[in-house]
C-alpha cells in the first residue's frame, strides 16, 4: 500500500514530483501544490444522470500536469461514469468540464480528442476485425501533434511490431490493452483517461502495463485512471480520489492518506476524520 | 448447348443484380441501415441520366460522369440528415423512415415522369453481340456490365482495405463509439459509407437502363428484391459475397426461363428460399449477423 513505489517514484515528471512532496499539514485541498502550474483539467460540480438513477453528484477534481489521478470506489460508485463524461460518452445533467481555459463540457467526444482528452475504454474495445497497426493508424487518423505516433508505440512495447499484421481480435486481453493503450496515444493526449485496465487481466500482467506510466509521463501527458484495485491505485497514483454512491468522499496523495481513512471512504463507514479533504460532500 | 447458354447469360445478369447489391450489403455492414428505398434510388439515378441527357444531349453512356458524382452527393446529405436522425432512434426507426422515403420517391417520380417507361437509348450497342462456337451468343452490353461490376467491386476492395476513409469505415462499422473515442467523427464516415453506396446504385441504375425500360414502380417491385435476393444468397456484409449471389441469382432464373419463360423470376426466388432455409448466413457468410 505504500506509495513510495520506487519504479514509479523519480520518473514522475521532474518538476512537479507529485507524491514526493507530502507536506506535514495534512491540507490535500486540490491547487494546494504550488509550483505544478494551472490545472490541465478542471471539473466542477459535475452531476450526471442515467435515466431516473443519479449517478454522480455534484464532484469536482482538477488535474495538473505530470499528475497520475486515480478514481477508486466500489462497484457503481460513479467512477466509469465519470470517466465517461469527461471524454464526452455521457452528458452531465449540470456541472462544467474545462481544458486549460476552454470549456468543453458541451463538446462532441470525437471534438475532445482533437482537443487532446483521450480515453482508452473499458473492455478495450480494439476494432477487432482490423489488424494491430490499422488499430493505431485510426488512432492517428485525427491526432494531434505530438511526440506518438505508431513507430514510438513499437518502441514501447517490442512484440506489438512483429505482430502488427495481426488482427486485433486474435490478442490476448494484455495484448489488447496494449494496444488500446497505443490507439490512445497515438492521438498525443494531453489527457489520458485509463478505464479500468485491470480488469480480466493476470496480475503481472496488469503490473507490467502500470510499469509502462513513466514513460507516458515522460513525455508529458498527464494521466486519470479508475482502477477496482485499490492497492495498485495507491502505488501508482500521486493523487487519488475516492467516490461512493456518485458522490466524493476523500481526495487527496495516498502518502498523506492512512489506509483507515481510504477505508472508510471506500466502504462508506462512519466517517472517522475521513472527510478533511475539504471538498465534496461527506458520504451519505 | 442452350443450358450452357442460360448459365453464362445468368452469369452476366450477376453482374448488374452484384452492383444493385453491393451498395445495400455496404450500408447494412457499416451502418446496420436496411435501406428499403434502395431499389427506387435505382431508379431515381434512371431519371437523372434521362433529365441529364435531355438538357446536355451527352451520349446516354457517359451518363455516369455526371450521374454518380450527383447520386454520391444526394447520399451523403440523405445519411447526415434523414437517415442519422432515425439511427440515432432504433433499428425500426432506420426501416420505417428508408421505406417512407421509398413511397416518396415512387410516388414523386410518377408525378414528375408520370407511369410511362423509359430507357436510355444507346443505339446499337444494346443488340450488338459476338457468338462462342455455333450455339452461344454474347452480347456486349451485359459482358461490359459484368466487367464493370467486377471492376467497381475490386475498387471498393481496394478502397476499403488500403485507403485511410476504408480503414475509418471498417473501425466505424466494428465499434462506432470506439472510433468517436480515437477521435473519429463517425457520422461523417457514414455519410461517406452512403455517398459510395449511392454512387454504386447509380451505376447500377445506368445500367439497368440500358438493358432494360424502366418506370417510378420497378424499384420497389423487382430491383429492391432483386438485390436483397443477392446479398442474402451471397452472406450480409461481403462484397464478393454479392458478385457470388448475384451470378446465382441470374443463373436460376436463366434456368427458370429456359424450363418455361414464366418460371423465371420464380426459380430466382426457389434458391433465395432454399439458401435461407438451409444456409441462412449465406453462401460466403461465416455467421448469422440477424
Amino acid at each position: 500500500m505504500s506509495a513510495e513505489d520506487p519504479a514509479l517514484h523519480g520518473m514522475t515528471a521532474p518538476g512537479s514530483a507529485p507524491g514526493a512532496s507530502q507536506g506535514p499539514g495534512a491540507s490535500p485541498g486540490e491547487g494546494a501544490s504550488p509550483g505544478e502550474g494551472n490545472p490541465v483539467l478542471q471539473v466542477r460540480g459535475l452531476t450526471v444522470h442515467h435515466g431516473q438513477l443519479q449517478a454522480l453528484s455534484d464532484v469536482s477534481l482538477s488535474l495538473f500536469p505530470g499528475d497520475v489521478y486515480a478514481i477508486i470506489g466500489a462497484n457503481g460508485a460513479g467512477k466509469s461514469t465519470l470517466l465517461r463524461t469527461i471524454c464526452g460518452l455521457s452528458r452531465p445533467t449540470a456541472g462544467s468540464i474545462m481544458l486549460d481555459d476552454t470549456e468543453i463540457t458541451r463538446v462532441r467526444p470525437e471534438r475532445r480528442v482533437a482537443a487532446g482528452i483521450v480515453m482508452v475504454p473499458e473492455g478495450r474495445r480494439l476494432f477487432p476485425s482490423l489488424t494491430v497497426e490499422e488499430n493505431l493508424l485510426v488512432g492517428a487518423a485525427n491526432a494531434r501533434q505530438g511526440p506518438w505516433n505508431p513507430e514510438r508505440v513499437y518502441q514501447l512495447f517490442e512484440w506489438m511490431r512483429d505482430r502488427r499484421r495481426q488482427r486485433a481480435a486474435q490478442l490476448s486481453g494484455g495484448e489488447q490493452q496494449a494496444v488500446a493503450i497505443g490507439r490512445a496515444l497515438v492521438a498525443n493526449p494531453r489527457v489520458l483517461l485509463l478505464d479500468e485496465l485491470s480488469l480480466g487481466l493476470a496480475p503481472v500482467v496488469v503490473r507490467r502495463i502500470y510499469n509502462t506510466l513513466p514513460e507516458l509521463l515522460a513525455t508529458g501527458l498527464t494521466v486519470l485512471l479508475v482502477e477496482q484495485d485499490v492497492s495498485q491505485a495507491l502505488r501508482a497514483a500521486s493523487r487519488v480520489h475516492c467516490l461512493l454512491e456518485g458522490r466524493t468522499t476523500l481526495e487527496g496523495r495516498p502518502g498523506e492518506l492512512s489506509p483507515s481513512r481510504v477505508e472508510a471512504a471506500y466502504f462508506g463507514l462512519a466517517d472517522t476524520g475521513a472527510n478533511q479533504s475539504g471538498r465534496g460532500g461527506g458520504p451519505a | 448447348m442452350s443450358w450452357v447458354n442460360a448459365v453464362i447469360q445468368g452469369i452476366l445478369t450477376g453482374g448488374l443484380y452484384a452492383l444493385f447489391a453491393c451498395g445495400l450489403s455496404l450500408m447494412f455492414g457499416v451502418m446496420k441501415v436496411v435501406n428499403l428505398a434502395h431499389g427506387d434510388l435505382a431508379v431515381v439515378a434512371g431519371y437523372v441520366a434521362v433529365g441529364i441527357i435531355a438538357v446536355t444531349h451527352i451520349p446516354a453512356v457517359w451518363s455516369f460522369v455526371l450521374v454518380v458524382p450527383v447520386m454520391a452527393v444526394l447520399g451523403y446529405v440523405l445519411q447526415r440528415t434523414l437517415i442519422q436522425a432515425a439511427l440515432g432512434r432504433s433499428v425500426l426507426t432506420t426501416l420505417l423512415v428508408t421505406f417512407g422515403l421509398s413511397v416518396v420517391i415512387e410516388n414523386g417520380l410518377l408525378q414528375f415522369f408520370s407511369a410511362n417507361s423509359h430507357s436510355l437509348q444507346i443505339g446499337s450497342l444494346v443488340s450488338d453481340s459476338f457468338s462462342l462456337g455455333s450455339q452461344i451468343t454474347i452480347a456486349y452490353l451485359p459482358l461490359v456490365i459484368f466487367v464493370v461490376a467486377v471492376i467497381v467491386l475490386l475498387g471498393l476492395q481496394f478502397f476499403l482495405s488500403s485507403s485511410k476513409y476504408g480503414r475509418l469505415i471498417r473501425a466505424v462499422a466494428d465499434d462506432r463509439e470506439a472510433a468517436q473515442l480515437s477521435g473519429t467523427d463517425y457520422r461523417h464516415v457514414f455519410g461517406i459509407a452512403a455517398a459510395i453506396a449511392f454512387a454504386t446504385v447509380a451505376l447500377a441504375g445506368i445500367a439497368f437502363g440500358m438493358v432494360s425500360a424502366f418506370d417510378p414502380s420497378i424499384g420497389t417491385d423487382q430491383l429492391l428484391l432483386f438485390a436483397f435476393a443477392s446479398v442474402v444468397i451471397g452472406g450480409l456484409g461481403s462484397l464478393w459475397g454479392t458478385l457470388l449471389g448475384g451470378t446465382v441469382l441470374g443463373i436460376a432464373q436463366q434456368i427458370g426461363a429456359q424450363i418455361n419463360q414464366s418460371d423465371q423470376i420464380l426459380a430466382g426466388y426457389v434458391v433465395f428460399l432454399a439458401v435461407l432455409v438451409i444456409r441462412p448466413q449465406g453462401l460466403t457468410g461465416q455467421r448469422a449477423e440477424l
